[in-house]
């Protein structure tokens, strides 16, 4: 296995971009137009990321800057200094003495991929909190049913709840309600006034302001009904949703008694946020930080460098705050990248400019967070039986009795003794929600430590032995 | 300070399943104990490991002794705890020979083993397949354990732990030593410790069960034992129906356990858990305390994995860990009282055996510190051996 020095191939690529949505995109065109010869991966057939993601011919009517992504998408596609790898699943990324090999795997066949430094963008992906019956089919992910809008132009199903918390239930539901589903209601948990108190994010954010605007009155228009401080606390069916139950929530999300009722659905969307996906940065021995929304985050610097050599993060992997801020930082980090690698320098106006616009996009986020904060009173909705890890069928009440009985501490300690988080999503699904429930039965908030115990995941993506075993490397092409 | 009426008989430093181990049977000879670690329980070595409880892989002696001692103990463990609540698993072990040759070298110890106790049968290659359908059509024969066993290590020793509370057991997680007290005459009368609820503890005597880290210890406590760690990867796939029935391993494997070569040895160890996984083992490498991923080392124990088990080349990698197993140069655990620092006692380096053989170690130890007479003799397992050994 082990080559002499002299026998290893040089990098062949300055920078490898990790994730080709907004943060990607912007991260690998900007870094090609500094002169490095860049490569930009991506699990997915095209580019765009769960953000873009698009159909074949897609005229970009359901997408938010659409024209944005066509320019991005044109000179990525055109920059000679630019390859693409799609259909690319990375598993692990390992530093070495040039800097580091991405592993991938593209039809489960193996390769590897060299380069001096790394961007991680690889986004997010949607937050779940359980709920007697999260498990019943026809209860989705408010980004699954956006993906399968935006993928393939079907809506989930024909009459549909939208519950949660943040923003981002608006344009779910205003697409679902466009596409011709009937959209039963829009279940905000929370009370987003906190936005008052913030007038210069909101200022400096009034076009963001005006899209939420105009989705409220797209619902108005449709006769979405839009209720605050309220949620779908329960799903009922067997083999598919029959109906939901909805209550009114106090300010710490515990259920205002005599207040829930049934309602009539045959599909539940639900989203409270989002997850980073920090498999990278966590395997390049990043430091991490628990950032407002409560999210495990890699902590960067101006230039979006991790704490680790070489290693840059941009986009929902180092705070989630949306695609305008994604693209920011991936610009700043391709530019940063660039001259750490080829000397390439970047006009000072252009960097003031960048960092202006990032830290305005910041404290839009740092607002959005406040105003959607996630209290833990979603607990009290649990029943013991309530299902928490889906994959290896962990309820609510294991994962406490691991903690009364066996004295488990954290939740990694949890997932040893009872296996929340072991089976096939590695923790994906359940491992905020398991994170919060060891917590709060320990007494205390979850701390970073908690969330990286059921975040670390040496192997990113699961992939065959056969391809193990074979390794792989295509910088010989 | 802690009046002499409340001091504990038993200050166990470790919780892991060595820790787990001594805080059960002391606690259940009517000794009073505390433990302390500075993690949580089971979070060590004892999180990282397989859990096997194994009488195959060792060559008569000392070890083999103690292994079966501890096989049988496991039993007791498993109906007094519940085996569902450990996941014990009596799965027994096949070693696979891929040559004539080693097999005829196997069944020489398979020979030896059977004077001491041990339950090994010789199999054909028939027999082999109809105990391991999937097994590699190549392999030429091998032998079966029937006493090798399992359990799902972090939960056994919690387990153990949690009775051991219900007996009356104190537990400190999140409390690590940093000195030991002495008193006028030198002998251990407690630690110290970096949490400010618990700054001192006092107990007639001291246990160091800190597994891998039992050496940076003892020097702490001036009688020093060379425990030293040694790397190993676990690979962990998808849940899958039973197609890997027993624990089964390369004859080779044997061979690499009692190995004192620095580098890196890999021999395949493929078996089915209880959660459907299939676990794959094991590398030993001595590279110090080196957390880094390594993919030769990954891309070597599947390509092995296959080699026995050809289907696993299209089954999916979910994820892999590693872990540092605590080895002493004679590859024999320390176990017992140390006469350079009377009140401290040893339970430590049990490499990659520290599942199997914790529950022989916990009674050995409760049966010294209540008076009895130990089901064996200490003497091979004495802490000052290093000592005498050196010129």
């Amino acid at each position: 296995m082990t080559t002499s020095r002299a026998e290893q191939p040089v990098a062949r690529y300055d920078i490898a971009v990790l994730g080709a949505g907004p943060a990607g995109l912007s991260a690998a065109v900007a870094a090609a137009a500094q002169g490095s010869r860049t490569v930009l991966i991506d699990a997915g057939a095209r580019p765009g990321g769960q953000y873009w993601r698009h159909r074949d011919g897609d005229d970009g009517a359901r997408h938010h800057g659409w024209s944005q992504f066509r320019r991005l998408q044109r000179e990525s596609a055109a920059h000679h200094l630019l390859d693409h790898r799609f259909g690319h699943s990375i598993w692990h990324v390992e530093r070495t003495e040039e800097g580091f090999t991405t592993h991938t795997t593209c039809d489960d066949a193996p390769r590897a991929l060299r380069s001096r430094t790394v961007i991680v963008a690889t986004g997010a992906y949607d937050r779940q909190l359980p709920f007697p019956g999260w498990t019943i089919p026809g209860v989705f992910t408010a980004g699954a049913v956006q993906a399968l809008l935006k993928g393939q132009g079907v809506p989930a199903g024909k009459r549909i709840a939208v519950a949660g918390t943040g923003p981002f239930l608006l344009p779910v539901a205003t697409g679902l309600a466009e596409a011709g589903a009937t959209v039963v209601g829009v279940f905000e948990a929370g009370l987003p006034t906190a936005f008052a108190r913030h007038p210069l994010a909101a200022l400096r954010s009034l076009p963001k302001l005006a899209e939420g605007a105009g989705y409220l009155s797209t619902l108005r228009k449709h006769r979405v009904p839009y209720r605050t401080r309220t949620t779908v606390i329960a799903a009922h069916g067997t083999d598919a949703v029959t109906g939901a139950t909805v209550a009114r929530l106090d300010d710490r999300w515990r259920i205002v008694p005599g207040s829930a009722r049934q309602i009539d659905c045959d599909t539940v969307a639900v989203g409270y946020g989002f997850t980073p996906q920090t498999e990278i940065p966590l395997q390049l021995g990043c430091e991490m930080a628990r950032d407002a929304d409560g999210s495990l985050v890699a902590r960067v610097d101006s230039r979006q460098r991790g704490t680790a050599d070489g290693v840059y993060v941009a986009g929902e992997a180092c705070g989630v705050g949306g695609s305008q801020l994604a693209v920011i930082e991936g610009e700043l980090a391709g530019l940063h990248a660039s001259y750490a690698t080829n000397g390439s320098l970047v006009d000072r106006r252009r960097l003031t400019r960048l960092l202006r616009r990032r830290a305005a996009q910041r404290s839009f986020a740092a607002a959005m967070h406040q105003a959607y904060p996630v209290p833990d009173g979603w607990q009290s909705w649990l029943d013991e039986d309530t299902t928490v890890c889906r994959c290896e069928e962990v309820t609510a009440g294991t994962v406490r009795r691991a903690v009364s009985d066996l004295g488990a501490t954290d939740p990694r300690a949890v997932k040893l003794y009872a296996r929340p988080g072991m089976g096939l999503c590695q923790g994906r699904v359940c491992g905020y929600a398991t994170a919060c429930l060891v917590a709060r039965a320990n007494g205390r908030q979850p701390t970073a430590d908690d969330l990286r115990g059921m975040a670390a995941r040496p192997v990113a993506q699961p992939l065959t032995l056969g391809a193990l075993a074979a390794g792989g490397d295509d910088n010989s092409l | 300070m802690t009046q002499s009426t409340s001091r504990p008989d038993v200050l166990v430093i470790g919780a892991g399943i060595v820790g787990a181990a001594c805080a059960y049977y002391c606690t259940a000879v009517g000794l009073r104990v505390v433990v302390v670690d500075r993690g949580g329980i089971g979070g060590g070595t004892t999180s990282a490991c397989e859990g096997n409880i194994l009488v195959s892989d060792k060559e008569p002696g000392p070890e083999l002794d103690l292994a079966l001692l501890s096989s049988r103990l496991w039993q007791e463990i498993g109906e007094d705890l519940g085996r569902s609540a450990i996941e014990y698993e009596a799965k027994g072990g096949v070693v696979v020979a891929g040559s004539r040759e080693t097999a005829e070298g196997l069944r020489q110890l398979t020979a030896g083993q059977r004077t001491t106790g041990v339950d090994a049968v010789d199999i054909g290659a028939d027999e082999l397949f109809e105990l391991e359908p999937n097994v590699t059509r190549e392999a030429a024969g091998g032998a079966f354990y029937a006493q090798d066993a399992q359990v799902q290590p972090t939960l056994a020793a919690a387990q153990l732990l949690r009775r051991a509370r219900l007996r009356g057991a104190t537990v400190h997680v999140g409390t690590g030593v940093t000195g030991f007290v002495r008193d006028r005459r030198g002998a251990v009368t407690g630690v110290r410790t970096d949490s400010a609820d618990v700054p001192v503890l006092h107990a007639r005597w001291v246990v160091n069960a800190a597994g891998t880290w039992a050496g940076q210890l003892s020097e702490l406590a001036g009688a020093p034992v060379p425990v030293l760690p040694r790397k190993g990867f676990i690979l962990v796939t998808e849940p899958l129906p039973r197609v890997v029935r027993h624990k089964v391993y390369t004859a080779e494997y044997v061979a690499n356990v009692a190995s004192g070569d620095a580098g890196l040895e890999t021999s395949v160890v493929v078996e089915g858990t209880r959660a459907g996984t299939v676990l794959i083992g094991a590398s030993r490498e001595r590279v110090g305390f080196d957390r880094s991923m390594s993919l030769p080392v990954l891309r070597r124990l599947a390509a092995q994995a296959i080699g026995l088990f050809p289907f696993l080349a299209d089954i999916s990698l979910l994820r892999c860990y590693l872990g540092f197993r605590p080895y002493c140069p004679d590859h024999l655990p320390v176990i017992g009282p140390d006469p350079r620092a009377p009140g401290l006692l040893h339970a430590c380096g049990h490499e990659g055996a520290g599942i199997g053989l914790a529950a022989a170690t916990g009674r050995l130890l409760a049966q010294h510190l209540s008076g009895d007479k130990p089901d064996l003799d200490l003497t091979p397992f004495r802490p000052d051996r290093f000592e005498e050994a050196t010129p």
